[in-house]
């Protein structure tokens, strides 16, 4: 009993994590139809990036500094993708589409490899990794969760009460509409890039002092984060972050009493596959019909 | 000087006109129909006008000609409301947040007022204020989209086919709601609608179009009595 409520609570840690990306892998779906296979490799990046601020190898900053600059910076990072990349794209077919996500996946990860090498390393933590509930949950763990509630609670706030906001999923609903009331639909692509990499920054960050950094430490963390979105339902945000959670915890519950650890990754990708054949909308999602 | 001129616009698709040059003016404050059949240019001409199509000549509102400037610095700039052939209404987001969306670019204090005034001319707008929009009937959403063009606190409002799809008599209802706009609020409209009669019946001057080019110009009372546009769009 112990075990399995130890599993269930350090799985809603990690399935924090899994809503983070699933969340800024909706964001961008939404927008553009497409998932963003880099947007964990953004996410790597974005935590070097956090490391080399507050590490004494570096600038040395204290760890909240580096915490926001490292989101502002990932804010400006994914703008500029989206500006840059994809902008010029947007009408190309999906396989462009494909072929460029790979790329920027690839670029990342030799890139961080590059410049920081690829030895592991050890990422701080504000939280300490003392325990919290002896034997429960321990002090960054409980950190991670805070942290991501705060953030998807500021998010929340952010699409549902601000007219940034509300034009943000005007942009990203109907194009030609927005356009007719002055939206400019470019500039709101950029900035939901931009909070899509934000968002995933943050997640890079709470994750690193468990994985350690290194250049592949988000790879499996992705394909939990696409499960999430893919369990709780492409077009909904709300429903990616309920099926991130979900994801941590069933993570957890299948590698402890089930089928071991060695296999646990499996269990997400099998659970991308059964959500797309028995309910592709997911859990919150809804079906979409194309007009052809 | 008209509010908007238009001379010698042409619109292209890819390499296909689909204008080929004419002449068009809505003076301040009036309505102006533009009459046609399916295909005779109507649609694009109002594309055309907040730059949503490809377009040649030269279209002046306010003295200023905005072929080639984006839509949004258009709607912004020069407070054109489009109204969409098939409303364009944000069907995820609430009745409310689609009218706040219409005053998207305004940036006075008066937003919050302007929602009262939009609810006198749509009462029911009122009820449906924290429905999502997609669950509105079409009529309502026709309102909405209507709504949220006053939101803007538009000079021109550019009407395609606000019938479409709606009962007869709703369909009244709304053009009779749309002329007391025009008379209370000053705006400029011009509408293009298939139901010739009752577009002609509030409207001061009408534009026939026939593929691509103005086939008919003139008082509506004119255009209307005209024994061929009688037989050939009014059906009587």
């Amino acid at each position: 009993m112990d075990l399995f409520i130890e599993q269930t609570v350090s799985g809603l840690a990690t399935g924090a994590i899994y809503a983070c990306l699933a969340l800024a892998v909706v964001m961008i779906y939404q927008a553009i139809d497409h998932f963003n296979f880099a947007q964990g490799e953004m996410a790597m990046f974005s935590t070097y990036i956090a490391w080399y601020l507050m590490d004494d190898a570096g600038l040395g900053l204290p760890f909240w500094v580096a915490f926001v600059a490292c989101i502002v910076l990932s804010f400006i990072g994914g703008a500029a993708i989206e500006r840059i990349v994809f902008a010029p794209i947007s009408d190309a077919p999906v396989l462009s589409h494909i072929i460029v996500f790979i790329a920027l996946f690839s670029m990342f990860n030799s890139l961080a490899g590059f410049l920081f090498d690829f030895t592991p390393k050890n990422f701080e933590t504000p939280f300490g990794h003392t325990p919290f509930i002896d034997g429960v949950i321990s002090s960054h763990r409980v950190g991670m969760i805070a942290v991501t509630l705060i953030l998807l609670g500021l998010i929340y706030a952010f699409f549902r009460f601000t007219p940034i906001g509300l034009a943000m999923r005007a942009a990203a609903a109907s194009p030609e509409s927005a356009r007719l009331v002055g939206v400019r639909v470019g500039f709101m692509l950029a900035l939901g890039w931009g909070l899509a990499a934000s968002v995933g920054a943050v997640a890079g960050m709470l994750i690193a002092p468990i994985t350690f950094l290194t250049p592949d430490m988000m790879l499996g963390t992705l394909l939990y984060g696409f499960a999430g979105a893919v369990v709780g339902g492409l077009t909904s945000p709300l429903g990616a972050v309920i099926g991130g959670f979900m994801v941590g915890i069933l993570e957890n519950w299948m590698g402890t009493f089930v089928v071991g650890s060695q296999l646990k990754l499996t269990v997400a990708l099998v659970l991308i596959i059964v959500v797309l054949l028995v309910k592709p909308a997911g859990l919150l999602g809804r079906v979409v019909v194309k007009r052809v | 000087m008209a509010l908007l001129e238009i001379k010698g616009l042409k619109a292209y698709y890819g390499q296909i006109e689909a204008l080929h040059g004419f002449d068009l003016e809505l003076e301040e404050g009036e309505i102006t129909a533009v009459l046609g059949a399916n295909g005779a240019g109507k649609t694009t001409t109002l594309r055309a006008i907040c730059g949503m199509v490809k377009a040649g000549g030269a279209i002046t509102v306010e003295g200023e000609n905005v072929v080639g400037m984006s839509t949004e610095s258009i709607v912004a700039k020069h407070k054109i409301a489009h109204v969409p052939e098939g409303r364009g209404t944000f069907v995820r987001v609430s009745t409310e947040e689609n009218l706040r969306l219409g005053a998207f670019t305004r940036r006075d204090r008066e937003i919050e007022k302007d929602y009262e005034r939009v609810y006198h001319y749509f009462p029911r707008l009122k009820e449906r204020r924290s429905q999502q929009a997609g669950t509105l009937s079409g009529g309502e959403q026709q309102m909405l989209a209507v709504g949220r063009a006053l939101m803007l606190r538009p000079k021109i409002m550019l009407l395609d086919e606000p019938s479409f799809g709606l009962a007869p008599i709703i369909t009244e209802e709304l053009f009779d709601i749309l002329g007391q706009i025009n008379k209370e609020e000053g705006v400029a409209m011009l509408v293009v609608e298939q139901n010739a009669n009752l577009a002609l019946a509030i409207s001061k001057n009408a534009y026939l179009l026939e593929t691509g080019n103005v086939a008919m110009m003139g008082p509506a009372d004119q255009i209307m009595n005209d024994e061929q546009v009688r037989k050939s769009y009014l059906g009587y």
